[in-house]
C-alpha cells in the first residue's frame, strides 16, 4: 500500500510541477525544455516501480525497474558483447552499405528521368512493405553470423534512402539550375556544388528514418539464427529461460542504442544543414 | 498516367534480373539433385563443388542450369514459381470451396488483417488524442512530444516477445491484442505527428475570424481545427496503415505464433518450404497495396466532398 499511495503521491507532485514549469514564464529555456519530459520519464518509471511492487507482481512477469537496473549493472560484459555483435557488426555495417548503395543507385538513376519517373512509385511502395519478412531468407543464404544481419539490414535500408535521395536531388529550382547554366557548370559540378547541398535535407531525413529499421533488422534476424551472442539471440532466449531481468536489461540497450544512433544522425543533420529553415533558431 | 511506361519498364527490368539471378542461385542444389539422379557432374561430388565459384559450375555443366528454374526447393524460387504457389494457395482452394482451411493464405492473410486492422483503429485513436492534447496543452506538448520521438527510436522487436509475455500472464487469451498492441505502437506516431501539424495548420488570420464570431473552444475545435487536419490526416493514416501491417508481422514472426502470415514465414523457414515463405512475403505486399490504395481512394472522394481537392 506504501509503494502505491508513494508512487501516485510522486505522480500528482511530478505533473504539478511539470504543469508549473511549462506555463512559468521561464518555459522557453533550455533547461526547462528539457526538465519537463526528463521528469515525466521519471514518473513513469517510479509509477512502474511503485505498481509492480504493491500488487506484488512476480518478477518473471514484470520485474520493477530498479531490479533490471541491477541486472544491467551486474551483466555489463554480456551486454557489451551483445552489442558489439548486434549493432557494430550487424546493425552499422549494414547501415553504411545499404546507404552507400543507395546512394549511388540514386545518382546513377538521377540522369534519366524516365528511370526517376519508374522507379520512384516502385521504391516508394517497396519501403512500405514489411520487409523484414526476408530476414529467414537471408539468414539462409548468408549464413548464421553478422553478414546475413547486415544483408537484411542493408536491404531494409536501401528503399527509404533510396527514394529520399532521388526526391531531394530534384529539389533545386529552375532558377539555380538556369545560374549554374549560365556559369558553363559540368555536370558533376552542378551535382556537388547546387544539387547535392539542397537534397541534404532529404536525404538526412532517409538517413533517420533508415537507423530504426537498421536497428529492427538486426535484432530480428537474429531470431532466425544466430551464434551464441548478439541482442536478439539473448532477448529470444531469455523469454524461453525466464531470465526476464536481462531481456528487460537488452530492451533498454536497444532503446538507449537506438536514441544515440538517432541523436547522431540529427546532430550531423545540424551541421551539415545549418543553412535549412527548420534549422534556424 | 504517364509515369505507368516507366512504371512498367523498372518492372520488366526487375523479373529480369530476378530470372537471371535464378541461374547461379540454384546451380548447386540443382546439381546435387542431379547427381542423386544418376547424371554425370562434372567437379563430382557436393564437397569438391563447394570449392568451384558458381560461375564456373554453370560453364561446366550447361545442360543443368534449366533445371534451377524448376526446383522443389529452390534457394531462390522464380517468379513464376512464386506466382503459383500463390495461386495454389488462393484462388484454387476458393474454387474448391477450401478458403478458410490451414493451408490457404486467404485464412492467414485475414487473422493478419484483423491484428493490422485493430492495431491501426487503436494508433490511430491514441495519435489523435494525443494530437489533440499536444496542441492544447502546454505541458502535454512538452512533455510528450519528446517521448513520442524517442519511442519510435526504440526497436519494437525488441519489446515484442515481452508484450506477448505480459499479456498472457495477465489472462489474455490469443495473439490477437498482443499483436493488435505492437502494430499500434509503430501506427501511432505517423498519425499523431500529422495530427498535430494538421490541428496547427489554421493560420492566424481564420482564428482570428472565428473569434469575431464569439466562437467557443469546441466550435473552433470542429468547424475549423478539425477539417483543416483532414488532408494531413489522411497523408498519415496512409503510412500509419503501412506500419500496422509490419507491426502485425513483427508480432507474427520472432514468437512461435502458428495463423497469421508472418506464422507462415516463420514455419516456412522452420520446415525447408521457401516457397511458402515468398509467397507469403507477396501475400504481405499485396495486402499492403490494397489497404494503401483503399485509403487513396478514400482521402480523394473525402476531399473532394469537402472541396479541398487539389
Amino acid at each position: 500500500m506504501m509503494w502505491l499511495a508513494g508512487a501516485l503521491v510522486f505522480w500528482a507532485c511530478a505533473w504539478a510541477g511539470n504543469v508549473a514549469l511549462a506555463n512559468s514564464p521561464w518555459s522557453e529555456r533550455l533547461g526547462v525544455r528539457l526538465a519537463v519530459p526528463l521528469l515525466f520519464g521519471v514518473t513513469l518509471l517510479v509509477l512502474w516501480e511503485g505498481l509492480v511492487r504493491a500488487f506484488g507482481v512476480s518478477p518473471v512477469i514484470l520485474p520493477p525497474p530498479s531490479a533490471v537496473a541491477q541486472t544491467f549493472a551486474n551483466s555489463t560484459d554480456i551486454l557489451w558483447q551483445d552489442f558489439q555483435q548486434t549493432v557494430l557488426k550487424g546493425a552499422l555495417r549494414g547501415y553504411v552499405i545499404g546507404a552507400l548503395a543507395a546512394f549511388c543507385t540514386a545518382i546513377l538513376i538521377d540522369r534519366s528521368v524516365f528511370l526517376t519517373r519508374g522507379l520512384l512509385p516502385i521504391g516508394n511502395f517497396v519501403a512500405a512493405l514489411p520487409i523484414v519478412g526476408i530476414a529467414p531468407i537471408l539468414v539462409n543464404w548468408f549464413g548464421f553470423d553478422w553478414q546475413s544481419k547486415a544483408a537484411v539490414v542493408v536491404v531494409m535500408v536501401f528503399f527509404p534512402i533510396l527514394v529520399n535521395t532521388v526526391q531531394g536531388l530534384g529539389q533545386s529550382d529552375a532558377m539555380s539550375r538556369d545560374l549554374m547554366r549560365t556559369y558553363a557548370a559540368s555536370y558533376p559540378q552542378t551535382l556537388l556544388k547546387l544539387r547535392l547541398p539542397a537534397a541534404l535535407p532529404f536525404i538526412f531525413n532517409g538517413l533517420k528514418i533508415a537507423t530504426t529499421l537498421a536497428l529492427i533488422g538486426a535484432i530480428v534476424a537474429e531470431y532466425f539464427g544466430s551464434p551464441t551472442r548478439g541482442m536478439g539471440f539473448r532477448i529470444s532466449t531469455g523469454v524461453g529461460s525466464l531470465s526476464i531481468d536481462l531481456v528487460w536489461a537488452e530492451i533498454a540497450v536497444a532503446a538507449i542504442v537506438g536514441t544515440a544512433f538517432y541523436g547522431v544522425v540529427s546532430w550531423l543533420e545540424a551541421r551539415f544543414t545549418f543553412w535549412h529553415p527548420s534549422q534556424r533558431q | 498516367m504517364r509515369s505507368v511506361a516507366p512504371v512498367l519498364t523498372v518492372l520488366a527490368v526487375i523479373v529480369g534480373l530476378w530470372y537471371l539471378a535464378v541461374a547461379p542461385m540454384n546451380i548447386r542444389v540443382a546439381l546435387n539433385q542431379a547427381e542423386r539422379a544418376g547424371a554425370e557432374i562434372v567437379p563430382e561430388g557436393a564437397v569438391q563443388r563447394r570449392q568451384t565459384s558458381v560461375w564456373r559450375l554453370m560453364a561446366q555443366n550447361t545442360a543443368f542450369v534449366s533445371e534451377g528454374y524448376a526446383l522443389e526447393r529452390p534457394r531462390l524460387p522464380t517468379p513464376v514459381q512464386v506466382g503459383e504457389e500463390l495461386w495454389k494457395t488462393t484462388g484454387k482452394m476458393v474454387m474448391r470451396g477450401r478458403a478458410w482451411s490451414k493451408r490457404s493464405l486467404i485464412y492467414h492473410g485475414w487473422i493478419t488483417l484483423q491484428s493490422t486492422l485493430w492495431g491501426f483503429f487503436l494508433g490511430t485513436a491514441v495519435g489523435i488524442i494525443g494530437a489533440v492534447a499536444i496542441v492544447y496543452s502546454r505541458v502535454a506538448d512538452m512533455s510528450l512530444m519528446p517521448w513520442a520521438i524517442i519511442s519510435q527510436t526504440v526497436p519494437i522487436v525488441a519489446l515484442a516477445p515481452m508484450i506477448i509475455v505480459l499479456t498472457s500472464q495477465i489472462g489474455v487469451e490469443g495473439r490477437g491484442l498482443p499483436k493488435a498492441i505492437i502494430s499500434a505502437y509503430l501506427c501511432f506516431f505517423p498519425v499523431l505527428v500529422g495530427m498535430v501539424k494538421g490541428l496547427r495548420s489554421p493560420g492566424p488570420s481564420q482564428l482570428d475570424l472565428l473569434k469575431t464570431y464569439n466562437a467557443t473552444g469546441l466550435q473552433t475545435f470542429l468547424k475549423l481545427r478539425l477539417p483543416a487536419s483532414v488532408p494531413y490526416l489522411f497523408t498519415s493514416l496512409k503510412v500509419g496503415i503501412a506500419a500496422a501491417l509490419v507491426g502485425t508481422i513483427v508480432g507474427e514472426l520472432p514468437t512461435g505464433a502458428i495463423s497469421g502470415l508472418g506464422a507462415r514465414i516463420l514455419i516456412g523457414d522452420q520446415f525447408g518450404a521457401p516457397l511458402a515463405i515468398w509467397s507469403a512475403l507477396f501475400a504481405a505486399a499485396i495486402l499492403a497495396g490494397v489497404l494503401v490504395t483503399l485509403l487513396d481512394v478514400a482521402q480523394r472522394v473525402t476531399l473532394r466532398r469537402m472541396g479541398m481537392a487539389t
